[in-house]
């Protein structure tokens, strides 16, 4: 059968994935913590809280 | 055909950064040197300075989050700029191991960071603030990206005089969110770092000048020379003096603020002056003093208006605050 071998695809180094590893603990970080900022902001401003002076 | 030839084929006809995409080396550090944290941090400080002084009330959680817009905005703005300036962040020892120029994170991926950073941070700051401060915020984050980076920085030797302004509207942002209007004395802010951007800037520039030439950028003392920069340099720290003791003058600062801005005033003038004077040889020297002094004149003046505020002294001793009151 003429079938030729897959390609493995990118393949990270080490240090690549130690790296990505890095960006997805931030971003995991960042998006909690504008979670918890909003969640803040919703109990200070109440049920108003997209009540505001245009 | 096999899948591997096509997939080759495929590949020939893509642009190349997208035919041999590296995956990224950039890391966390990286995104945040993209939104540049030392001129963020003065942003937040002068925002925060604008928010506390104000007349009215901001819970302080609302303070805070208003304040983490306006930060999350001015990276957003450093972003753009990294993106945009990145052919001359190659080229100047200041800002060659920037993350673009130095190939650890990819044009397209600072844009999109400054894209979605940009966005949150305005729409956020309208959504649970107000509108008038995210406008203030999304004009200056234009002004600095695209009126200042894009247009002037490679334009005229008045770059930083115009687009100073850019710097000078956090103040403002701050006191809009607390307020919802923008008052005289937010004017006063704005001015003070206005007429603070030129001297500072061209005292940094006089001895970066080579770096600014090989670059192409037409800093004023590549294009003008230097004996015209320290001239300017000394023409605006006239102006910058009496501005930046204003808010004293007009009654809506105390004596405490007073002093500092007439001793820090005339610290800029002194210095202003022997760097107009200085031999060649030594004026290097005086305008690295005198950028360093600078930059502690406006942190200490800034400091002033939110110690007299905690403090309440803030209408104690102002000259003609009885008159204009």
């Amino acid at each position: 059968m003429d079938q030729e071998p897959i390609e493995p695809g990118i393949v990270l180094t080490e240090e690549q994935k130690r790296r990505r590893r890095g960006r997805s603990i931030a971003i995991a970080l960042a998006l909690g913590a504008f979670v918890v900022l909003i969640f803040a902001v919703t109990l200070v401003k109440g049920p108003a809280v997209l009540i505001r002076p245009m | 055909m096999s899948l591997v030839g096509e997939r080759t084929e495929i590949a020939s006809a893509l642009p190349r950064e997208v035919a041999y995409a590296e995956p990224s080396m950039a890391g966390p550090g990286d995104f945040l040197a993209l939104m540049k944290p030392r001129v963020m941090s003065l942003v937040v400080f002068t925002a925060l300075v604008g928010l506390v002084v104000a007349p009215g009330h901001l819970h302080p959680m609302l303070a805070f989050f208003a304040l983490v817009c306006i930060a999350v905005g001015a990276g957003a703005a450093g972003a753009f700029n990294m993106w945009y300036d990145a052919d001359i962040d190659a080229v100047m020892a200041r800002t060659v191991d920037r993350p673009i120029p130095a190939g650890r994170v990819e044009p397209g991926e600072a844009l999109a960071f400054g894209i979605v950073l940009a966005s949150f941070s305005v729409v956020f700051l309208g959504l649970i603030i107000n509108w008038l401060a995210a406008g203030l915020l999304a004009f200056t984050i234009f002004f600095y990206a695209v009126i200042y980076t894009m247009w002037l920085k490679r334009w005229t030797p008045q770059n930083i005089v115009i687009g100073g302004a850019a710097g000078a509207f956090p103040p403002m942002i701050g006191w809009a969110a607390t307020t919802g209007g923008i008052g005289v004395e937010s004017v006063l802010l704005f001015l003070i770092i206005f007429f603070w951007t030129p001297p500072h800037f061209w005292a940094l520039s006089l001895f970066r000048m080579d770096e600014y030439a090989r670059a192409g950028v037409p800093m004023l003392p590549v294009v003008s020379g230097e004996a015209e920069t320290r001239w300017q340099i000394l023409l605006y720290s006239l102006v910058l003096a009496p501005v930046g003791a204003s808010p004293w003058l007009l009654g809506y600062a105390g004596l405490a603020y007073g002093a500092v801005a007439v001793l820090g005033g005339a610290s800029m003038v002194v210095l202003a002056w022997q760097l107009y004077r200085a031999p060649a040889s030594a004026a290097e020297s005086v305008a690295k003093r005198l950028f360093g002094i600078s930059i502690l004149y406006l942190f200490v003046l800034f400091a002033a208006l939110l110690i007299e505020r905690a403090v309440g002294l803030q209408h104690f001793g102002s000259p003609f605050g009885l008159v204009l009151a």
